[in-house]
């Protein structure tokens, strides 16, 4: 008998947050985590498919509340980290996936090519959305690129920061505005007031008459060009007209050769 | 003679009174998502006391429960509302979790490192307190210790609670067995406690 009874004394309680886990796990709940980042904690939202949210709250409370209301699931601190966190703060320092799960299930086709898109711009380069649109293949779609943007779900992760207006402008930002885009690219070693002013003045390529190959103007190919074999385009027409092919890393859109 | 049904531990903060397990499948069949974190909230002392006395690992068992629950709610949306209701839910989770503690001991089992070095390799976030090894008592250590048959069979009878019935279910194996291995189980962990009878 007494056997019996201590075996039963074997019988513990579950440890409080494996309910949460469970459900998580079940697909029940989304689970975040809260990394840090230039712009202040970014609340990292894992849902049964992959990553689905990221996004800036004032605190652990406002951010489950804003996050439920918006998307009508439940969300809970996660009880273990869904991936190393390690590979998650380098995808965010760099602003790309790589191979981490990033779930754009509810997003239409459209919206999830120009987020693959958007996703190889390199760290430290921009591109304007007349680029973006192109390189989906609806060359002239500029606007809809911009709308498709504004609803990523994944900002930093996929860094539509990267994508800003031809004529230099930064563009809109849906994570907390505009400040937070120069923020961005600040920090990834962007010159933005070179880009600036390159814009200002009308230039839209910049290529070097060693190579004739043309650049956007922060492609880090463009970057190596010494001052004296750099040259300037207005348009893609005059790179063309030049003899200039386009670049192989950042694609500009000059007329087929 | 049957042994007693287990005498519930003081520890099960969890489980609520407001839950009626025997309700849960009709609730389940109605609205599964509704009903399934009380299906958690009523098992989860359960499937976490049982996994950890079959695999004296406090992180392994929490693994195990968790995802013994997201492949039973997996489960329930393939089930009709016919098959739900008609559900032994207790028993029902352990077809699911017994097999997950199993594989675990089994792939401790090939390697025979210490299990501390197995756990920093599979986990370099374990906290020590799933290290349960050194916290555990000598009645747990032994339970541990039994030959996979008989630990699953003990642990399911008298620490879960379960039925013969629900734990040949559960295993896999005919009740005679289960019966069997339940009762070496118990008569290896007297003669190592030397209980006089």
């Amino acid at each position: 008998m007494t056997l019996e009874h201590d075996l039963a004394d074997l019988r513990v309680a579950a440890p409080p947050h494996l309910l949460d886990g469970a459900l998580a796990r079940a697909g029940l709940v989304d689970a975040y985590v809260v990394r840090p980042s230039p712009l202040g904690d970014l609340y990292v939202v894992f849902g049964p498919d992959g990553i689905r949210a990221v996004d800036l709250a004032e605190g652990p409370g406002a951010f489950e509340a804003a996050y439920s209301e918006r998307t009508g699931r439940d969300v809970v601190p996660a009880p273990g980290p869904p991936v190393a966190l390690g590979r998650l703060d380098r995808a965010l320092t760099r602003g790309r996936p790589g191979d981490l799960p990033v779930d754009l299930t509810d997003l239409t086709d459209f919206q999830r090519a120009v987020l693959d898109v958007t996703a190889g711009i390199p760290a430290g380069e921009v591109r304007p959305y007349g680029w973006v649109a192109a390189e989906v293949g609806s060359p002239g779609a500029t606007r809809a690129v911009g709308s498709a943007l504004a609803r990523n779900p994944v900002p930093v992760l996929v860094p539509c920061h990267r994508v800003v207006r031809s004529d230099g402008r930064i563009g809109n930002y849906s994570l907390g505005g505009p400040d937070n885009k120069r923020a961005l690219l600040d920090a990834e070693g962007v010159d933005r007031e070179a880009y600036e002013t390159l814009a200002d003045r009308g230039v839209r390529y910049v290529g070097s008459d060693t190579t004739g190959i043309a650049c956007l103007p922060t492609c880090h190919a463009a970057r190596r060009i010494t001052d004296a074999h750099r040259v300037e385009f207005r348009s893609a027409a005059a790179a063309t007209a030049a003899g200039y092919r386009a670049c192989r890393h950042c694609r500009p859109k000059l007329a087929a050769a | 003679m049957q042994p007693p049904g287990p005498v519930r531990g003081s520890l099960d903060v969890n489980d609520s009174p407001s839950i009626d397990v025997a309700a849960l499948p009709g609730r389940l069949a109605a609205d599964l998502d509704a009903a399934f974190p009380d299906v958690v909230r009523a098992l989860q002392d359960d499937v976490f006391s049982g996994a950890l006395r079959m695999t004296r690992d406090r992180h392994a068992a929490e693994d195990i429960a968790q995802e013994a629950f997201a492949r039973g709610y997996r489960a329930l949306r393939t089930y009709d509302a016919e098959r739900i209701r008609a559900l032994a839910l207790r028993g029902w989770i352990w077809t699911i979790a017994a097999n997950l503690c199993r594989n675990r001991a089994r792939s401790r089992s090939r390697r025979p490192e210490s299990p501390l070095a197995d756990r920093d390799v599979a986990d370099e976030a374990a906290s020590p307190e799933s290290v349960a090894l050194a916290s555990e008592g000598p009645l747990a250590a032994l339970v541990g210790g039994l030959p996979w048959p008989q630990r699953a069979g003990v642990v399911l009878r008298h620490v879960v609670g379960l039925s013969y019935e629900e734990i040949a279910d559960a295993l896999d194996r005919p009740v005679g067995t289960v019966k069997s291995d339940v009762h070496r189980g118990l008569a290896a962990l007297r003669s190592h406690l030397e209980v006089q009878p």
